[in-house]
């Protein structure tokens, strides 16, 4: 199997795009933590560029991948190697690939500008964006042959999840301002892999006071050990449960 | 050795394989032959898993291929149209197939130096014309010995000569004692490598017979014209 991972990775590095990404990233922290002098407000700015152009990335990236990936699966899939283990191997590199570009682009200035909880949980939240929108992007491959389609799905999951879910939220608390559905928030923003990330920060850097009674009733959710262990356990079913679903359709897939 | 037993299959409305019961044993050679679309490729890549039959089971040995991989360590398949990761060379293609197979017998290299690969094995798949990929498939197929052999239209698009080293090979394999399975749409060549033929129309075989059998029935001493007579009686009924 890591034979496979091993060529996935070798395809994957010689890849320019993956170069402009990191290089992308690097230019984005190394900015962002020279202008601000305090280190917890650059981690805060950095914060929203990661877990914007993270996801985007990933997402996209993956989804070309693996429909550009259909010759190899073929060639795979006569020889004599189990289905399931050809897609976790293609998953595995990629994401190692993405999840190295992060490190060295992004995790590198964060470990040496703050390398405090803050920073730690950052990286965190980067990996697992990257995770969740690989995994996501497999999915959306999954479901069709064409490559247009799959990419356009792809990329409606990324802005869908970026951008209209906080629209959704910031609608319902308006419309319900006057119930208490501050726990209800909580049920909502597990539906979103961004926001989860978002919490699993800002948590950390102690500026959820800044959200008000809401804030305070994530705090006191998310606050705990408990509350941080639930959310990235939440973050890790948001990146196998889709994938899963994924292969369980490769499985059966025609070549 | 390999057994289809009541496969079906369908893409939307096309059956491409429509109640198809067929047994093979080693030691012969076959050609699987029909129109165009009439499911000789669909049989194939159900055979190898690449594509998952609807109902019917597919035996190999035996046993049942559904959801197994090992028993393709006895299989070399030649794809009609071979495709490959356009960013590898031949030699990484070549060497990651090995190591997947980590083949047990010591690999047959030699459609490898016939084809002279070996001052190719630096371009990249991409670069390749079709004869060459073409070569580059039959070279995998035959390399790691396996006891069977699915050749998809193998001698589409080789020059004569790779042509001729390919059909050699092909013959000195069937003398091994192998099975092999061939499709084509060139009758005359089949002539003198196969001894028996499938023929498919419409999702269904519609015959299986010895060669021999078939000269002799028709009275025509030669393969592509028995075929034809066949044909030709079989359209005005």
């Amino acid at each position: 199997m890591y034979r496979i991972i091993k060529y996935v990775m070798l395809d994957i590095l010689k890849n320019k795009i993956l170069l402009f990404y990191t290089l992308l990233l690097a230019v984005l922290s190394w900015s962002v933590f020279s202008l601000e002098d305090n280190a917890t407000k650059g981690v805060l700015t950095l914060l929203n560029m990661v877990l914007l152009t993270v996801p985007l990335i990933a997402v996209i990236f993956s989804a070309i991948y693996v429909y550009n990936c259909g010759e190899f699966i073929e060639l795979l899939v006569s020889q004599p190697i189990k289905r399931t283990k050809i897609y976790i191997s293609i998953f595995t590199g990629l994401s190692i690939s993405l999840l190295l570009a992060f490190m060295v682009g992004a995790g590198l200035p964060i470990l040496i500008f703050s390398f405090n909880l803050s920073g730690l949980h950052l990286i965190m939240a980067g990996i697992f964006s990257t995770l969740v929108f690989t995994a996501l992007a497999f999915l959306s491959a999954s479901l069709t042959r064409d490559k247009a389609k799959g990419l356009g799905i792809a990329i409606l999951t990324w802005l869908f999840f970026a951008l209209l879910f906080d629209g959704i939220i910031l609608f319902l608390v308006f419309q319900f301002a006057e119930y208490p559905i501050e726990k209800m928030m909580i049920g909502i923003s597990v539906l979103s892999p961004i926001d989860l990330s978002r919490i699993l920060v800002l948590l950390e850097l102690d500026v959820s006071a800044m959200m008000g009674y809401t804030g305070a009733i994530f705090k006191e959710f998310f606050g705990t050990l408990t509350g941080r262990l639930f959310t990235i356990l939440l973050l890790l079913l948001w990146t196998i449960i889709p994938f899963l679903i994924a292969m369980f359709r490769f499985r059966k897939k025609d070549l | 050795m390999i057994a289809f037993k009541n496969v079906n299959k369908s893409f939307g409305k096309l059956k491409a394989l429509n109640d198809v019961t067929l047994d093979c044993n080693s030691g012969s050679t076959f050609a699987l032959i029909g129109p165009n679309g009439c499911g000789k490729t669909t049989l194939i890549k159900s055979l190898l898993g690449m594509v998952v039959p609807d109902s019917g089971q597919i035996l190999f040995n035996g046993k049942s291929i559904y959801n197994e991989h090992l028993y393709r360590n006895s299989i070399g398949y030649m794809p009609q149209i071979g495709r490959y990761p356009d960013n590898m060379t031949i030699g990484q293609i070549i060497d990651m197939i090995q190591e997947i197979r980590q083949p047990s017998k010591p690999i047959d290299d030699q459609l490898y130096k016939q084809f002279d690969l070996k001052n190719m094995a630096a371009k990249k798949m991409r670069t390749l014309s079709g004869g060459t990929t073409q070569k580059v498939s039959a070279t995998l197929a035959f390399m790691f010995n396996p006891d069977v052999l699915i050749l998809d239209e193998p001698t589409a698009g080789l020059d004569p000569l790779a042509s001729e080293i390919l059909k050699e090979k092909i013959i000195q394999e069937k003398k091994a004692g192998k099975l092999i399975l061939i499709t084509s749409h060139l009758l005359s060549e089949l002539d003198e490598m196969v001894n028996g033929i499938i023929f498919m129309q419409d999702g269904k075989i519609v015959f299986k017979k010895e060669v021999e059998l078939i000269k002799s029935e028709t009275g025509e001493g030669r393969l592509s014209k028995a075929i034809a007579k066949i044909l030709k009686s079989a359209n005005h009924v």
